[in-house]
């Protein structure tokens, strides 16, 4: 597929320049870090700090979602791939209110390498970083540990950041940050593959008229490759293994979402949405709060997601909290 | 006659590692595409654009080979990002430890250097032989180092450890991930060759063609002199 950029080694310095541009009213640039990006509008009064952080590639994932009670800073990487050590470091000297920050991030290797060092030198300077990483996708592992994190960051992250901004301390925040990563499960279907900006050239082979049900945020191999089926087919294969893979179950309340992953147009997604919704509803399984777009996406990458939310009162009061970012505004 | 690697020794590797980098890139990002995320070429050549970018100034800027070669590390640790960073970043930070403050260093300690890297990327990712890594082509590799006698065979022994290096990365294609992106995939990584451990071999054939190019010149300089 065509990408409109410049040098393919630039993308992601001409991105933030522009996205620092655009939402200027939200966000600036760390004077320390050109990968770091600072809420303008954050809490006057001290709370713990939430930064996401992760690889270029996923807009509006991270970036997008710094703003009003919701991040307070994002860190970003090169093209999929976790940003280094120092302005992890250098997000947690930018928001800290001596309340403590916390890390979110997919659950990657280069991120917990990186983000681990990051907290390492915060912790240096006497400031207190807990880190969580998100692991919705239940087809990656069977391990809940090993499980990498896909549009469910959005959860997990939109979980936190309301029980930062209700001024919880930093303990509590991370415990229910981790109830949520427990109880979202997301699993995706991609049509073709991304196109690596450097080499302009796709991640992986694919032949038009395949799927693949399973396949990664970054083009990670899923179960298995086959013809591309009716949307609603598609949707059934993936509520099946969904809730094969989670304990949500008749008579549960859950928040469900379909991620677009680049390309795949608002139509679809929403003709996906209507047979989730049809599925659930047969099945007795009650749909509390829905979401449907390109809320992590994998660049040019034909494909989407669908996440379902086991929520209790807890979650579901803090998936419903108000906030306002360039990209998530409820 | 001892063999002594001089600062410029490293630094004419840094930069044959960078050339061989970019030649490389699009092989190892295709490694990568088969078990990854398809980008590990692309990360290494970002971070080595860089250290050749600042290297008379890396160079120039530092005394010794320790703080030269932990100059380019944290070059590679900023720029780099990912797993590949902070492990190709210690790797080269710690790798002068035990010769702070030498100009020159004996064949000797060029293999305890090794040494110390490699235990600096066993360290920060936690990896063994056997997980599909990296590790499966240093660790056997700096072993064969230490346990050689290379006085007076110092080319043979370095073109030995090379041949090491690539069986330890071709090792790596019946193997199961137990470490990084690949280890979701089970069984379906058998049959694809790790490319860390790919790319750590061709790094240390860089260091090796740069041996040969100033053992090359020696003999040269050497035989110049004897006239």
């Amino acid at each position: 597929m065509g990408r409109l950029i410049n040098d393919g080694y630039d993308v992601v310095e001409e991105m933030l320049e522009g996205y620092t541009k655009v939402h200027s009213d939200y966000v600036r640039f760390s004077e320390e870090s050109d990968r770091v990006i600072v809420s303008k509008v954050m809490s006057e009064e001290p709370r713990v700090r939430i930064i996401l952080g992760g690889g270029a590639g996923h807009e509006p994932m991270f970036l997008g979602y710094v703003g009003k009670d919701f991040a307070d800073a994002a860190v970003i990487g090169n093209v999929n791939t976790s940003p280094s050590p120092e302005p992890c470091y250098i997000s947690v000297k930018e928001v800290d209110s001596g309340k403590g920050c916390l890390y979110l991030y997919g659950n990657y290797a280069g991120d917990v390498l990186n983000f681990d060092m990051g907290a390492e030198m915060a912790a240096d300077e006497g400031i207190r970083v807990e880190s969580v990483s998100v692991k919705d996708d239940v087809y990656s592992s069977t391990n809940f540990e090993d499980r990498r994190g896909v549009a469910g960051d959005l959860i997990v992250f939109k979980t936190a950041a309301a029980a930062a901004a209700k001024g919880y301390d930093l303990d509590k925040v991370v415990q229910l940050t981790e109830k949520a990563n427990r109880n979202t499960f997301s699993l995706g279907v991609a049509l073709s593959s991304a196109t690596l900006p450097v080499t302009g050239e796709a991640i992986f082979e694919m032949n038009e008229g395949d799927m693949e049900v399973g396949m990664g945020l970054h083009g990670e191999p899923g179960i298995e490759r086959k013809k591309l089926k009716p949307a609603n087919e598609v949707i059934d294969e993936i509520l099946n293994h969904l809730l094969e893979r989670s304990p949500i179950k008749e008579g549960d309340e859950t928040l469900v979402m379909i991620n677009g992953l680049g390309s795949l147009p608002l139509m679809d997604q929403y003709i996906c949405y209507r047979r989730v919704d049809q599925v659930l509803e047969e099945k007795g399984i009650i749909i509390d709060r829905s979401l449907v777009g390109n809320y992590a996406t994998s660049m040019d990458m034909i494909g989407m997601s669908v996440t379902l939310v086991k929520l209790d009162n807890e979650l579901r009061e803090l998936l419903a909290a108000s906030c306002d970012t360039p990209y998530f505004k409820q | 006659m001892v063999v002594t690697l001089s600062k410029d020794y490293f630094v004419e590797s840094i930069k044959k590692i960078a050339e061989m980098i970019e030649k490389e890139r699009n092989y190892l990002t295709k490694l990568d595409s088969d078990i990854g995320d398809g980008d590990h070429g692309i990360n290494l050549s970002i971070g080595f654009r860089e250290v050749t970018k600042r290297l008379s100034e890396l160079n120039e800027n530092t005394e010794d080979i320790s703080s030269f070669l932990k100059k380019v590390g944290m070059t590679l640790l900023g720029k780099v990002g990912g797993a590949s960073g902070p492990l190709y970043g210690s790797f080269f930070m710690k790798m002068g430890t035990d010769v702070k403050g030498k100009e020159v260093v004996t064949f000797e300690e060029f293999i305890k250097m090794i040494d110390n890297g490699v235990a600096a990327v066993e360290m920060r990712g936690k990896a063994q032989v056997g997980d599909k890594t990296m590790i499966d082509s240093l660790r056997p590799g700096a072993d064969y180092l230490k346990e050689s006698d290379p006085n007076g065979r110092e080319l043979e022994i370095f073109k030995e450890f090379i041949e090491v290096l690539k069986q330890g990365a071709k090792n790596t294609d019946p193997l199961i991930a137990k470490k990084g992106r690949s280890l979701r995939l089970g069984e379906r990584a058998i049959g694809h060759r790790d490319p860390g451990a790919e790319s750590s071999y061709l790094i240390f054939k860089a260091f090796y063609e740069s041996f040969q190019d100033s053992d090359e010149k020696n003999r040269i300089k050497n035989g110049e002199s004897m006239r």
